[in-house]
Parts: C-alpha cells; structure tokens; sequence
C-alpha cells in the first residue's frame, strides 16, 4: 500500500508540475485546484446530483444545505471582490432564456440517469465508475455539439443579462444573494425528516473547502469555476482532429473561443481544473485502503442509455449556459439571476429524471436468474 | 458477457478515465503545440491588470 500511496503523490506531483513547465504558473495554479476540487469531492463525499435525490426520495437535506452553505460562503467574498476587481473578475452571468430553462429542466433528469452532474461525471469517471465513464464520453461529445447549436437555441428569446449587482448593486445584492439562499435553507430543513437537516462535520469541512478553492479559481483564473466549457472544448478538438472545420461555426468563431481553439487546452482554465478534478478522484480512490465495489452491473440497453443520458447531459448544459458548477453554484455565488432560474428548473428535471431512472438504468440479471 | 464487463474493478475504470484523458492531451499537444510560455497570463489574475478570457460556461 505504500508504493501504491507513493506512486499516486508521484502522480499529483508530476501532473502539476508537467502544467506549470509547460503552460505556466497559471496554468500550474489552475490545475493544483483541480486536483483539490477532486480530493474534496471524493474523499468527503461531497456532490450535487445525489443530495437532490437525497431530499426528495429520503427527506434528507444535509447535502443540499451543505450545498447552500458553500455556495453562501462564497458569494460572501465574491460579490466584494467582482465588485471592486472589475476589469480582473467577471461573474458567471448569463442570460435567462426559453433554451436556458428548457436545457436546465433537461439537465436536471439527465443528472440523475447518469448519477452524477457536471463535476459529479468527472469525479465518478477518475474514482472508476463505469457508468460516470461512458457518462463522460457522452458529456464532451454532447457539449461540443450544443455549442454548435447554440446561436440557434438563444435565439428562441432571452431576456438581457441580469444580475444582483445591476439590479441592487452589490452590497444589497449580496445581502439579497445570502437572504435567498437561507430561505433556501430553510426550505430543505423543513422538507427533511428530523435528524437529517444538520449537515455532519464532514460536509460542513466540504462546503468550507469547496467554497476556498471556488474562490481560487475566481482569484487565479479571473473568471469563476466552470466545467462545461472545457467539456466542449475537448470535444470540439476531437472533432478537429477527425476531419471537421469549426471555421464557420458562429460559436467557435467567435475570438475568445476561436483562440481557445487554436491553443492548447493547458490554455483553457476550465479544462485545467477539469483535468486536475478527475485526477484528484482517481487519487483518492487509489489512496483508500480499498477502492471500493465496482458500481451495480446494468443491462446492455442500460449502459447505452447512459451514454445518450450523458450527451444529453452535455448538450443541455451548453444550452442552458452551464451545469451545476458553472450555473447553479458560480451563477449564484456571483450575482447571476440565470443561477437561480437554472436552479428552479434543473430541480424540477431532477424530480422527473428519479422517477425515470428505474426505468433506464436496469440491473443485469444476477447468474442465478440467467440459468433460471 | 455484459456482467463480466459491468464488473471492472475500480482502478482499472479510474486508469481507463486516466489514458483517456492523456490521449485527449497528447493529441491536443500535437496538433495545437506547445503553450508559449513568453505569452502566458500573469501567475494571478486578480492584480494583473489582465481582463479574464471569457471562455466560461455562461458565455455565448
């Protein structure tokens, strides 16, 4: 277990240190949070899409509150920091649209076929779940193809960019940002069952984490944390490399996505703390005394339906200008109002996609049942 | 057929995320090239005077 131990911190190390030669000490930065999103994420056991099911199908709210806490946490500095960084910072904040609601609603089922969201794809992919894997093959191919949509899907109508800070400015918009997310607490903590509303030690330690490394992301990279967008991006580099010319593509055109395109993706700040995510799940997996049982073997039909589920998942999140990451929590946390119409309708999808579920995702018949 | 392959063990799931992420960045690598290190961002970019590069989910 020791040479395994110290194989994976040989890992960690040369990751980082491999970014920072070749793409800078941004790029090193940028990377070395990844890899703390993904301990966190794993070795706590934090994530989005399960304490959504939690509190619908067990009335236990202590990952969602934790979710608020964290997202609370962080709007609680960023709000001032964009706010008196303006030229440096930018917020996550996008339009509200008819494609933006319908993509988050989408986004909401599709999560819970696939058992996991944004980052929740990348963590289940590096801790060597099978379905996050094939569920992330789905996710880039499925974000690359709704960028190349997505002029289309705006163009169904959309409100102008409106945030906390435009509406309030930012110091009430922050007080508003903070009252709705205890409202939102409090709402969980009435819907759970007595004895699951206090988050335990371990998330409270995650939501503080969590919210010091978005922080970080927002300080090193100037822009909030995300994750569909590096998805997208690797997808449409594969695309490239097959033949396809993204010349003509008004999103891929555009300057900003048109130089991320011709760069490398050590370039590209959300695919760098993308790339350190998957690796810090895949470490704390490795790390554990035992990795843990491989995830309930499903039908045939099932992992197919995963992997449509996954480029649904990414498509939606194109269309609805993020995923959990991008939208809900950096929406929220920095005065986007787009982070809390996504949070409205992705939870509603989220309620449909736990009752679809048992339908898709269909355990293979154990041996006995199969002579049987 | 379809147990035996649903069974992975976790590591080799986990190392399979791994090569799959290395040959999406060693594909990058050779058909982009190599980062240029004279035009990298400043280390931080709160208090580089640098605007973000608005490559994020929210934009269009």
């Amino acid at each position: 277990m020791l040479l395994r131990r110290l194989s994976i911190l040989i890992l960690l190390l040369g990751l980082t240190g491999f970014v920072f030669v070749m793409a800078g000490a941004r790029a090193g930065f940028l990377v070395m949070i990844g890899l703390g999103f993904g301990l966190v994420l794993e070795g706590l056991r934090f994530g989005f899409a399960g304490p959504w099911r939690m509190i619908v199908t067990d009335r236990d709210g202590r990952g969602l509150i934790a979710q608020f806490i964290a997202i609370a946490l962080v709007a609680a500095l960023a709000f001032p920091l964009l706010a008196a960084n303006p030229q440096e910072l930018s917020g996550a904040h996008a339009p509200v649209g008819l494609a933006m609601i319908l993509g988050a609603f989408v986004f909401g089922a599709a999560m819970q076929l696939v058992m996991g969201c944004g980052s929740g794809t990348l963590v289940n992919a590096g801790s060597g779940n099978l379905v996050g894997l094939l569920a992330l093959f789905g996710f880039i191919a499925g974000s690359f193809a709704g960028s190349l949509h997505l002029g289309w899907w705006t163009g169904l109508g959309s409100l102008p960019v409106i945030s906390f800070q435009g509406l309030f400015g930012a110091q009430a918009g922050l007080v508003v940002t903070l009252a709705g997310l205890a409202a939102l607490i409090a709402v969980a903590a009435l819907r759970a069952a007595p004895g699951k509303r206090m988050p335990p030690a371990r998330l409270w330690w995650a939501a503080a984490l969590i919210a010091a490394l978005a922080l970080a992301n927002l300080v090193v990279a100037g822009q909030p944390w995300g994750i569909v967008y590096g998805l997208g991006l690797w997808g449409a580099k594969l695309a490239q490399a097959g033949g396809a010319d993204l010349a003509g593509n008004a999103f891929w055109a555009a300057s900003g996505n048109a130089e991320r395109l011709a760069e490398s993706i050590l370039t590209d700040v959300t695919s760098l703390t993308s790339i350190g995510l998957l690796v810090g799940a895949f470490a704390v997996m490795r790390w554990r005394a035992s990795p843990g049982d491989p995830a309930q073997p499903l039908r045939a039909g099932s992992y197919l339906a995963v992997i449509a589920a996954g480029l649904v998942l990414g498509y939606s999140a194109r269309m609805a200008f993020g995923c959990n990451v991008g939208a809900f929590f950096s929406g929220i946390s920095t005065g986007s109002l787009h982070g809390w119409v996504w949070l409205v309708a992705a939870f509603a999808g989220s309620t449909l996609g736990i009752r679809l579920r048992p339908l898709v995702l269909r355990a293979a018949p154990t041996s006995t049942q199969v002579s049987a | 057929m379809t147990q035996r392959f649903s069974t992975l063990p976790r590591p080799l799931v986990g190392s399979l995320a791994l090569i799959a992420l290395a040959l999406i960045l060693a594909l990058d690598l050779a058909r982009s090239g190599m980062p240029d290190l004279f035009t990298a961002p400043a280390p931080v970019a709160l208090g580089s005077g640098e605007a973000p590069s608005g490559a994020h989910c929210s934009g269009g």
